[in-house]
């Protein structure tokens, strides 16, 4: 073990802040993360096996002990429970001879479930180790299975034609694109990257930063920050170096927009950095990408030589006199990640924990130096805006609202994929672009979002000021058990609390339990306040904005179909608290005795 | 001095001053449970959350400002404060009459000053394992409310390293002790892990109950008695 371990923090350079790539690889030579390896990356990294502990147990990709030849990780969103998941997952159980959570008997098959991997457009799916398979059905499961067995890798099963993992052809041999309306921003053609940095790189960064501030940009990450004022505020900080980090943590369940355009516009995407880079006097950058998007590293290294090959990227890009270079640090799998300060402490190296905000990571960032954390999407639009000027932007869209929006469109439709609409188009106009005959409700910007009535407000339009999407689009038909996803959005929040505050922590578990009490009918009037009330703390006190959201859920389909909960109104118990159920309390002490009977004897 | 707004009084305050002790100077009392005078804010428990300028905020995490507005006693903030600790008392096994830190120990003393009677959350009654490895202390983990003050502030005083550290994420987290380090602890140290851990979660020993019923820490002076009479409530 101590070669392999050795040269792994070589080739880090025994960096601490590199933990994670550390991790990745260690768990890639063994297939888990063993307590002797940790030992040793303790010393090496002048630090104690329970810090790295530490660090390791807050990523859910990270595994303490052995979880067969090959791990399988079944999303289980509910997108994929509207799709095949239970038939898939039991497919998976039999042929495997695993069960969730664990490994088979023969140490080959470990099989865990995942929150969303990104790919509401062609559920159910799932990965096996780094490689994913989408569409799955029964069928599928027991070819992929068998020629584990046999020997094939993933590699080999996913991608039979045998391309380079640096190729487009092999992303596009893994997942579809699924792109059914370019706009004029994404995707119709390609940006002139060369041309857009050549004429912005050799001007004075104040002109940068007035031609963002001017487009009236604003990130597309969801909190809709002024992009200009964000550089802006980034180079006036006092320091001697400055970074521009992607925040390509796309984990926000529903949403996959981010991983179509590093497919397809990924130079779009890095010359959008270089950009920024230059507004801000930035010398390195970072593309954070999810740990289940790991099938497109490869790929995006090899774009990332191109631009350097071409003189895009690297020292004194373009002879301008700018150094600037990108590296693609991998998460681990924890969708606190997406959030900006949580992100930078996870690129350092250690949890995802947010942290108190002030200062801003445009003040105090990555290695507490200012940084710029923009959206795949805002660096995209960035070199299309610099490409095509701040006025034509601004033209585009509504007077509060410009330019266009990326939606990722899944759930109960004829058509699910990417579609680029203009802001101010209505909720009705995009369901029947994307064939939504029978919609009932819409979970908008994903479970963090809000829940919409198609009755109720199918003539509201896509703005900031109203609905303000940050891509997620969800749609349920009336076939649909709208309160069995809230329960599944609820059990999301819980999954991914960091756990560092009391309201989110326990407060999330209290509403789900709550939800249970509705789903089994076992739930009374005053519960419908307790939702109300409970949500409203947790929002107003947390730490940071996964629990400012996580009630959303359930407050917002309250709001919009108060009839889910009425079921309270008629408890289906003829007694005085309906949650207690008597028959399994008293039962309890039958156990006990049985309990006690077999410890005797 | 700068002038602020708390619950209506115009009062003062030294510039740069964190909130919760520019409060107790002025003796408006802002409960706390993770805070420590003097060290950087952690701002975990959110039992500090006061309105301020009209939004909910952890007071620990604020520097006031000329011209602030606080309420701290408003109703709706004051029963979030409350349901905090509430919330902490079901999501833990505590049980004040068999504890030792019982007296002294914050969790309770703030449930008194917050006017906590029974937790509005259902008790949760988990299964969580006790750690006796270290020689010269143990952690009674059903009581532990995942503040992380030892986590932060107690450093192993050779190389810096934590000697409390956290496995897991979310309510699945735990805290761990690095066996090795603890008991290389100097007894004064030993005594000042058990002394920062809010509630009885870090026990040192071979010595509980040491001191009698009646003359213990909150007995002898209340927690809010302490925040705005300048006394140490560590």
């Amino acid at each position: 073990m101590s070669s392999s371990i050795q040269s792994i923090l070589h080739r880090y350079g025994s960096d601490r802040t590199r933990l994670l790539d550390v991790l990745w690889d260690v768990q890639d030579e063994f297939g888990y993360i063993p307590d002797d390896a940790v030992r040793e990356l303790a010393s090496g990294l002048n630090t104690t096996a329970l810090d790295i502990r530490e660090t390791a147990s807050f990523y859910h990709f990270f595994r303490d002990r052995p979880s067969g030849r090959y791990t399988l990780y079944l999303s289980n969103t509910v997108i994929a429970k509207m799709k095949g998941f239970d038939a898939v997952s039991k497919a998976l159980q039999a042929e495997t001879g695993a069960c969730f959570g664990g490994v088979d008997s023969t140490g080959t098959f470990g099989l865990e479930q995942t929150s969303c991997i990104g790919l509401s457009d062609q559920e159910p799916a799932m990965l096996v180790d780094k490689v994913v398979f989408t569409r799955l059905t029964p069928e599928k499961v027991v070819d992929i299975i068998a020629r584990l067995r046999q020997g094939e890798t993933p590699e080999q099963i996913a991608n039979p034609g045998g391309l380079p993992p640096q190729a487009l052809d092999y992303v596009d041999a893994l997942v579809e694109s699924n792109i059914h309306q370019a706009g004029p921003v994404f995707f119709d053609r390609g940006t002139r990257v060369r041309e857009v940095l050549e004429r912005w790189l050799g001007r004075n960064p104040d002109e940068l930063i007035l031609a963002a501030t001017e487009s009236r940009l604003r990130g597309r990450g969801g909190a809709g920050f002024s992009v200009g004022l964000k550089w802006r505020l980034c180079r006036e900080s006092d320091a001697d170096t400055r970074y521009v980090i992607c925040n390509a943590d796309e984990g926000e369940p529903g949403t996959f927009k981010d991983r179509v355009l590093l497919t397809r516009s990924p130079l779009q995407v890095f010359a959008g950095m270089t950009i920024a880079a230059h507004a801000t006097a930035a010398r390195e950058g970072i593309v954070y990408l999810r740990a289940e998007y790991f099938y497109l590293k490869a790929y995006l290294e090899a774009q990332l030589q191109l631009l350097r090959d071409e003189g895009l990227l690297g020292r004194d890009i373009l002879g301008r006199g700018l150094d600037f270079d990108i590296r693609i640090q991998m998460g681990a799998g924890a969708y606190i990640c997406g959030d900006e300060s949580a992100l930078i402490e996870s690129c350092e190296g250690k949890r995802g924990t947010p942290r108190l905000k002030p200062p801003f990571p445009v003040y105090q960032g990555y290695l507490g130096k200012p940084t710029a954390v923009c959206n795949v999407e805002t660096f995209a639009t960035v070199t299309r805006v610099m490409e095509l000027g701040a006025s034509w932007f601004e033209g585009l869209g509504t007077k509060d609202s410009c330019g266009t929006r990326l939606l990722s469109i899944s759930g109960d439709c004829a058509r699910p994929g990417i579609y680029e609409i203009e802001w101010g188009v209505t909720l009705n106009h995009v369901l029947a672009l994307v064939g939504a005959r029978n919609a009932r409700a819409v979970q908008l910007s994903g479970p963090s979002g809000e829940c919409l009535s198609v009755e109720k407000d199918g003539h509201r339009k896509f703005c900031y000021s109203d609905l303000s999407c940050n891509g997620s689009m969800m749609i349920f038909d009336y076939s649909r058990d709208l309160l069995g996803v809230v329960r599944d959005f609820m059990q999301f929040f819980v999954d991914e609390s960091c756990g560092i505050c009391t309201p989110c922590r326990s407060g999330n578990e209290d509403l789900l339990r709550k939800i249970d009490l509705f789903m089994a009918g076992k739930a009374r009037p005053s519960d419908i306040d307790d939702l109300q009330s409970w949500g409203r703390i947790i929002q107003r006190t947390s730490r940071c904005g996964l629990g400012g959201t996580s009630p959303k859920p359930i407050l917002t389909t309250l709001g919009k179909f108060p009839e889910l909960f009425e079921a309270a109104d008629h408890p289906a118990h003829d007694t005085l608290l309906p949650s207690f159920d008597h028959v399994q309390a008293f039962s309890a002490y039958d156990r006990a005795h049985a309990a006690l009977d077999k410890e005797r004897s | 001095m700068i002038k602020l707004v708390i619950d209506g009084k115009p009062v003062e305050a030294e510039e740069g001053a964190n909130l919760v002790e520019a409060a107790g100077e002025n003796g408006v009392y802002i409960p706390t449970l993770c805070y420590l005078k003097g060290e950087p804010c952690i701002g975990t428990c959110r039992v500090c959350s006061v309105r301020v300028n009209g939004n909910v905020t952890a007071a620990c995490s604020v520097t006031v400002d000329d011209g602030m507005e606080v309420d701290v006693d408003e109703p709706e903030v004051a029963d979030m404060r409350r349901a905090l600790v509430e919330a902490l008392f079901a999501e833990g096994n505590h049980n004040c009459p068999s504890c030792e830190k019982s007296g002294r120990c914050e969790l309770q003393a703030v449930g008194y000053e917050t006017g906590m009677v029974v937790s509005r959350f259902p008790y949760r009654y988990p299964p969580r394992d006790r750690d006796v490895g270290a020689r010269h202390l143990w952690l009674e983990r059903d009581r532990c409310i995942f503040c992380q003050r030892c986590v932060e502030h107690i450093r192993d005083r050779t190389s810096g390293h934590k000697i409390f550290s956290i496995n897991g994420r979310g309510s699945r987290a735990r805290i761990e002790i690095d066996v090795e380090l603890a008991d290389q602890m100097p007894p004064e140290q030993v005594r000042e892990a058990m002394d920062i851990c809010p509630v009885g979660c870090i026990l040192e020993k071979r010595v509980g109950f040491d001191v009698p019923m009646g003359q213990r820490k909150f007995e002898v002076q209340t927690h809010r008695e302490r925040a705005t009479e300048g006394t140490s409530n560590e």
